[in-house]
């Protein structure tokens, strides 16, 4: 079965470190994968906030569309790939409450007919970390590692949107899939209770003081706790952590220098993939961070 | 309205609204908000109330005590950041995060936030940018961010947007999808008939 990857628009921005380590990274594991052809933004947080029932029609074209492809197996669901949190959460949050709301369905399918579309509810979204240790399974990351993250201090940040409130794969409150990816790899895992603590999302670019403090929280408890590089699984954590660390020294008079990666980014280090072929240059991490 | 009237934090029964609470149970995931018990967990949970003017449990209070403006106005409803924590704790199980939502709606149609709110602007400026281009292009959404709430002068803000340029990460290319091409699967067609 090959999986239906939606990038969404953030890996094609800010994000696209992301998608460049993860799909060298989905290939040295053998995942099949193929895009979404004319995906649609999911509509994240702020649509949702202008209009609801446009939002929910947003996020099911995507999954109408993933269902007309199907996944060219029998009794086998159309299932979404989807890295980036926001759109995790967005094109689950509609599934779940078309599933729970016949009037809401209702109004969608209608809205998706005009296009010629049909969404029957079959389309299942999961995250890549789900799929790693789900579908992949550790034995077979551990069996394909090249070069241990030995000695590497790792603090496993899942943010929100991928733990709360739909999945399903992991724990709410500690969350652990992450961890036993890294600590396959040879990573040490640091002990981090933030770790599903909200960076508060858009907030960096709309309510700054606010935004740059909740990430200052979890960098310098991740720092306290000896983390060497905070590994995220989110674009939008990874560019609030990484990119206001400047403006956290001088307001908080604390200089604070805290390597954020992709988990993924990480893994194809641990997979032996060359540092120029995941994404180092569109961060401000270096490789060398995880490199012994 | 005398001096005293528009700043009293006392509030009359004629100052209140009290239809405000069946509006908001009426929005959509808004049935279970009149079953809140007042626990706190929400308020305790949410890693914003710090920075809020009332926190979620006082929101819901509020609500249903009929304190329409306040309620509309407070930076509460905007600073929810949708991490979901609250509705996840609720022993009630009310959706709050989406009731947020609702609220933030309500004061987006009756444009009661401060003229060029920067979450107001970012939330309208995507919406557009999807509605035109089916996908929402980073770039040009933080520059017109900036521009029109005036943050651009800050001189480290200015820096950053340099560095991630040359990075390549925030370029002013509009990514898009074909819109209304009259074939199957067209987005612009669904989002028009949308009810």
């Amino acid at each position: 079965m090959k999986y239906i990857y939606y990038p969404g628009c953030s890996l094609r921005g800010t994000g696209r470190a992301y998608e460049e380590s993860l799909l060298p990274v989905l290939k040295a594991l053998e995942v099949p994968y193929e895009e979404l052809e004319e995906w649609n933004c999911c509509g994240a947080t702020a649509y949702m906030s202008v209009d609801e029932g446009k939002a929910f029609a947003l996020a099911a074209r995507n999954l109408a569309l993933a269902e007309d492809r199907g996944s060219g197996e029998e009794k086998v669901p159309p299932t979404i790939m989807a890295p980036c949190a926001a759109c995790y959460l967005g094109l689950n949050k509609a599934k779940r409450y078309m599933s729970e709301n016949p009037q809401l369905l209702q109004k969608v399918r209608k809205a998706l007919a005009a296009a010629d579309l049909k969404y029957k509810g079959e389309a299942v979204v999961r995250h890549p970390l789900d799929i790693f240790v789900n579908d992949v399974g550790i034995d077979r990351i551990k069996a394909a590692m090249k070069k241990p993250l030995a000695g590497v201090k790792v603090a496993p940040y899942y943010g929100c949107q991928i733990v709360r409130p739909f999945a399903e794969f992991d724990d709410q409150e500690n969350p652990v899939s992450m961890d036993k990816i890294l600590k396959a790899l040879g990573a040490e895992v640091v002990d981090w209770p933030l770790k599903v603590r909200c960076c508060g999302g858009s907030l960096t670019g709309t309510m700054n003081e606010v935004g740059v403090r909740l990430n200052y929280i979890l960098l310098r408890e991740a720092r306290r706790r000896g983390a060497d590089v905070v590994a995220t699984a989110c674009p939008l954590c990874q560019f609030n952590l990484e990119c206001y660390q400047d403006k956290m020294s001088s307001w908080y008079e604390d200089p604070i220098r805290m390597p954020v990666a992709y988990f993924t980014q990480l893994m194809g280090l641990a997979l032996g993939i060359p540092p120029n072929e995941l994404g180092f240059n569109h961060v401000f991490v270096k490789p060398e961070v995880a490199l012994a | 309205m005398t001096e005293w009237e528009q700043t009293r934090k006392v509030r009359y029964e004629k100052d209140l609204d009290h239809n405000f609470y069946k509006e908001v149970s009426e929005l959509a995931w808004g049935e279970k908000f009149l079953t809140c018990i007042q626990c706190g967990n929400c308020s305790g949970a949410c890693p914003l109330s710090p920075y809020m003017d009332y926190g979620p449990r006082r929101i819901i209070a509020m609500t249903r005590a009929g304190f329409k403006n306040d309620v509309l106005k407070s930076n509460t409803i905007w600073l929810c950041a949708s991490c979901y924590k609250c509705a996840v704790d609720c022993p009630k199980e009310i959706k709050i995060t989406d009731v947020m939502y609702g609220l933030k709606q309500m004061a987006l149609q009756q444009g009661v936030h401060p003229r060029n709110f920067p979450t107001a602007v970012l939330a309208n400026e995507f919406f557009r940018q999807v509605q035109t281009h089916g996908r929402q292009s980073e770039g040009p959404l933080i520059m017109s961010l900036y521009v029109r709430t005036g943050i651009f002068g800050a001189f480290s803000q200015a820096a950053m947007g340099i560095r991630l340029f040359l990075q390549g990460r925030i370029g002013l290319k509009t990514e898009s999808i074909p819109m209304g091409h009259n074939k199957k699967g067209d987005l612009k067609k669904v989002l028009e008939a949308i009810e």
